[in-house]
């Protein structure tokens, strides 16, 4: 079956009121950011309430309908096969043919659904839900109506053109990216933080990243394998702003003066400290992490509210309450999981203790932070000096 | 300053290999199969390389075949010879400490083609213990095969006592040698030490990636492992890497000239890097770093570092070295063949690869050891705790 166009169908935001025509417009922005890519021209217009994506040449349906999924808002896509109108009888035939070629098993049950946009079309839709069920139901003497439960629901749309679609393939949900400002995802090599993104992305704010690496104790490796997340997370968020800073000085400053249990808890509050500096500097609105409560010795609760301590802006932690499988469930549907599991060490585990603190007393905390009072300023500023800054485009 | 010691994973290639390549690619670049002029050219270089192959293994020019690789070559020897001779019997032998293209391989033949494999330990030095190949062969055994220097600590095996000791019990079992680090090293010569399929691989001696060869002798009965237009008497389908093969023979040709100046001078570096780097407290040098070593592979353990940082640390000032070994720093771990070896704890994550060419200089040599000199006290200071 060839289709000419999508009908895009989007839930959440149809009931935004005053603000609708926003949404819309940075849902059409975001298809055509999605589509940009694919082989085919195509037309993304807003028409009576609906968002259509015309196919104005040859295209790659499963490409398209794959880039389509990736669009956030969008809460189902209807392939449409859209015809002249050359009269009644004409599109009675068309019907019939097009059912023919999308169910060969016609021992099934329809429902016609016509609505009739244009108002100077001789029959109403009444008429054509009756007469155009008449003629599939003479075709094919198996089917039958079902007005209440069909299996499959006929919609045919009279406007200057005949739209005519049954299928609708579930789409991701959510919002429109863009549409809820951006915000900094602390973005690790890990499974967690690109899950933690997507999460955030798919309700329509825009991302940012950051990146810590400590040469040479990781590797370019690493750093690339992050590069590489960041690009699969942004075919669904769109381009990544990725800031990579070098925290090695930082680190192995808390290593000489600072209780070697404690390491990787005050290195996270510098984390979050610098990933502050660069949200707030480029306008983000929170901070991302992967971390889920209980996970490791850095994600208990009293490590949380350590970490967390130093924080203005709101922290997001959107699988806080996910098990591990159901992270990498996710992790595999957004097909970043493969990239996530490669093996290159990172900068919170190389110099780990062996057992770091897991309730840590965050007054205990900070006094052990004043032990690097001499040189941290200095060292922060250095750090965020450092940084390297790379637009990640899908 | 700029120091290639990775010389084990691959080299650099002779100006006259990539000048070869060029032509052959650029200019005479016919099918060796064609019937026209263009392909006679062509077929003259192939030619040209097994000539230059066959003289320096002291073989007939017939018993050359051009493969992908030292991997190709390796799965041509062991498979094609395993389903060509499997009526013989089903037993073959090989050691612990093979490149994974030959351990792979017979993990293939044990799991889908029902070979029985002895795999055979090896001493503390990285040798394979001849006591265990001698108990191990049996009326089943077909083929043995063991390489000539190993590609993680250059530990060079005992092949002539070994064959004397294969060949003694049974004249039909193939012997097969896996000399990729070995071919450019040291003169071989099958025929004369009774090895029957020997694998070479062009880029480990200054030539291009993506060729090999086997040396297959005349009486061995081997199968093809892939299919197609039958060249190369229908044991390699597949048309001829024209350009690989040329730059294989030029580099074979190159790397035996001045061949005993040059690994001497390999052998004299190697000396004294480790003086070198017996001076640093806690390290070690793994396996035999005597004449009977390979004179251009250093496998050192550098307690309390991480041999990946370290490797990044040299990377920063510019020295290319391996950890461990570089066929297998795809699957970070344990080097299989430091364990088998019994190498402590505390140096399997902690070891390095140098590896030396005729290139390598003195100059280099002690730019490598200030560079470690400087760098590993700093980094014994951070470590996990």
């Amino acid at each position: 079956m060839e289709f000419q166009a999508f009908l895009i169908k989007y839930g959440e935001i149809g009931i935004k009121g005053k603000n609708r025509y926003l949404f819309e417009d940075a849902l059409m922005r975001q298809i055509r950011f999605a589509l940009k890519d694919i082989d085919g021209a195509f037309r993304v217009h807003k028409s009576s309430g609906r968002v259509y994506v015309e196919c104005e040449s040859d295209y790659d349906y499963d490409e398209t309908v794959a880039g389509l999924k990736r669009v956030f808002g969008i809460v189902g896509i209807c392939p449409v096969v859209h015809v002249p109108d050359e009269g009644f009888e004409k599109l009675k035939e068309t019907v019939v043919s097009y059912m023919d070629s999308m169910y060969p098993d016609k021992n099934t049950t329809f429902k016609v659904e016509a609505r009739r946009g244009k108002k100077s079309y001789p029959k109403n839709s009444m008429e054509i839900n009756c007469e155009v069920g008449e003629a599939v139901l003479e075709a094919f003497p198996e089917i039958r109506v079902d007005v209440h439960k069909p299996e499959i629901m006929l919609h045919i749309e009279v406007r200057d053109e005949i739209y005519i679609y049954s299928e609708i393939i579930p789409g991701p949900g959510g919002m429109p990216v863009g549409t809820n400002g951006k915000a900094m995802l602390l973005l690790s090599g890990g499974i967690d933080s690109p899950v933690a993104g997507y999460m955030i992305a798919k309700r329509g704010v825009g991302l940012e990243a950051t990146y810590f690496h400590a040469p040479p104790y990781t590797s370019e490796r690493a750093k690339q394998k992050v590069i590489d997340l960041a690009k699969l997370v942004s075919k669904y968020s769109g381009p990544i702003t990725l800031n990579i800073v070098n925290f090695t000085d930082i680190q192995l400053y808390i290593y000489d003066q600072c209780p070697h249990d404690e390491l990787t808890i005050i290195m996270r509050r510098y984390m979050m400290k610098i990933a502050e500096h660069f949200a707030k500097e480029s306008g983000c609105l929170g901070l991302i992490t992967g971390e889920s409560i209980g996970q490791v010795a850095s994600q208990t609760m009293q490590s949380l509210a350590a970490t967390n301590d130093v924080c203005t802006l709101p922290v997001y932690r959107p699988v806080i309450g996910f098990d591990k499988q159901e992270i990498v469930e996710i992790a595999e549907k957004i097909d970043t999981y493969e990239t996530s599991i490669l093996p290159f060490e990172d900068c919170c585990t190389i110099f780990v203790a062996k057992h770091p603190v897991t309730k840590p007393n965050i007054n205990i905390i900070k006094r052990s932070e004043e032990n690097l009072a001499e040189k941290i300023d200095e060292l922060f500023d250095a750090a965020v000096r450092s940084v390297e800054r790379i637009t990640v485009n899908p | 300053m700029e120091v290639y010691l990775d010389n084990s994973a691959t080299t650099k290639c002779y100006d006259s290999v990539g000048e070869t390549v060029r032509r052959v690619m650029c200019e005479d670049y016919g099918n060796p199969s064609s019937m026209h002029r263009k392909g006679v050219e062509a077929e003259k270089y192939i030619k040209q390389s097994k000539e230059t192959l066959a003289k320096l293994l002291r073989v007939q020019e017939k018993e050359i075949f051009f493969t992908s690789g030292g991997t190709e070559s390796d799965n041509l020897a062991l498979i094609g010879c395993a389903r060509a001779n499997h009526r013989a019997g089903k037993h073959l032998i090989t050691s612990s400490i093979e490149h994974p293209a030959i351990l792979n391989t017979m993990q293939y033949l044990e799991r889908e083609e029902g070979f029985r494999v002895t795999y055979l330990p090896v001493d503390k030095n990285g040798r394979i213990r001849l006591d265990v190949l001698r108990e191990s062969l049996c009326e089943e055994t077909i083929l043995v095969s063991i390489m000539y220097v190993n590609n993680e600590i250059g530990s060079v095996q005992p092949l002539s006592e070994a064959i004397r000791i294969v060949k003694g019990y049974n004249k039909n079992i193939l012997f097969h040698v896996d000399a990729v680090q070995g071919f450019g090293k040291y003169r071989i010569f099958p025929k004369r030490m009774g090895i029957d399929l020997l694998s070479i691989s062009g880029h480990k001696i200054h030539g291009p990636k993506g060729i090999g060869a086997l040396y297959v002798n005349e009486w061995v009965k081997i199968k093809p492992i892939v299919f197609g237009g039958e060249q190369q008497k229908n044991v390699r389908s597949g048309t001829e890497n024209v350009p690989g093969i040329a730059g294989l023979g030029v580099a074979s040709k190159e790397i035996y000239r001045n061949f005993e100046e040059k690994v001497a001078w390999m052998r004299e570096l190697k000396n004294y890097f480790i003086d070198g780097i017996m001076k640093i407290p806690d390290t070690v040098i793994h396996g035999l770093y005597d004449e009977s070593s390979a004179p251009h592979i250093i496998s050192v353990g550098i307690g309390g570092i991480r041999s990946e940082v370290l490797l990044h640390v040299l990377e920063e000032r510019g020295i290319y070295v391996s950890s461990g070994s570089a066929c297998s720093s795809n699957h970070p771990g344990i080097s299989s063949v430091l364990k088998s070896i019994g190498t402590r704890k505390e140096y399997l994550d902690a070891t390095l690869r140098f590896s030396l060419s005729e290139f390598t200089t003195k100059e280099e040599i002690d730019y490598t050891l200030d560079v470690l000199y400087n760098c590993i006290p700093m980094l014994r200071r951070y470590r996990r705790r």
